[in-house]
């Protein structure tokens, strides 16, 4: 087996192994911990399809920024008790939460399969990572990008609001 | 490209199986939150694994664009929970029950 892809299985495999803790942790704080580590397999995984600079936001800006804000909530949110045992009302629903979920994703593997895809190409990215996305972030995409930023504005505001005024 | 794209595929199908899970039987909305954020990463990935295999820079542009509305989403998302947790006193998903009636 190839090395790039022995490193490609190992951080599969973190990213799923990390990903199931999410799940199963009974605390939320322990949860975003194990999301952390997910997304640096995620960022991994990034690098290894040269996808750099997409690697470097996703440790900035999820693993750092949005973390750090989840972190943020859970600690002033205080929940010291952990998440109540199950009780025997829920635990139909979670199994069938999970068959639900598996079903859906083998729909998905079987309509995707299904698919030929045609031939990927060999040739390697004419320019660097980020200088080629900032090409085309400037060009094709120049709309959308604008778009995004009023996105944003709308979010921190939206976020000031909510945090100023009580619910009544 | 030295990985198959199927692996990025099947990579991609496994969390946001798992992120749907979560979704599916966690009360607590935080996790309930970290689990979308898990599956918008799922497909993140997809989008990477094609990026790669039709050395086409849209796909990443595309990452670029679902990572921004994420930012904005839990901005937006944690401020409501905030509210919530400071009016009913709980983030359990099945005791914000006031919309049933």
């Amino acid at each position: 087996m190839h090395g790039l892809q022995m490193i490609f299985l190992v951080l599969a495999v973190v990213a799923l192994v990390s990903g199931g803790f999410v799940i199963f942790q009974r605390h939320p704080l322990r949860s975003a911990l194990w999301l952390i580590v997910n997304f640096f397999a995620v960022a991994g995984i990034y690098l290894l399809a040269h996808a750099e600079f997409i690697a470097a936001i996703q440790v900035i800006v999820y693993a750092g920024a949005i973390m750090v804000l989840f972190l943020f909530v859970i600690m002033l949110l205080n929940l010291r008790q952990p998440e109540a045992e199950v009780r025997f009302m829920h635990l139909g629903q979670k199994v069938g939460g999970i068959v639900l979920a598996g079903f859906t994703v083998l729909l998905v593997i079987y309509t995707v399969g299904k698919v030929a895809l045609p031939p990927g190409k060999s040739a390697p990215l004419g320019l660097g990572n980020t200088e080629s996305i900032a090409k085309l972030l400037f060009t094709d995409y120049l709309l959308p990008f604008e778009v995004t930023s009023v996105l944003l504005l709308v979010a921190i505001v939206g976020a000031v609001v909510l945090a100023k005024s009580r619910l009544k | 490209m030295v990985v198959p794209v199927y692996c990025y595929l099947g990579l991609s199908a496994a969390l946001f199986a798992l992120g749907v899970i979560g979704v599916l039987i966690r009360r607590n909305v935080l996790v309930i939150m970290m689990c979308i954020e898990m599956m918008l990463n799922a497909v993140n990935v997809a989008f990477i694994g094609f990026a790669d295999y039709f050395k086409a820079v849209d796909g990443q542009m595309f990452v670029f664009f679902v990572m921004t509305v994420a930012a904005a989403e839990v901005a937006v998302g944690l401020a409501l929970i905030v509210a919530i947790f400071r009016n009913r006193g709980t983030v359990y998903v099945d005791e914000l029950n006031i919309l049933k009636w």
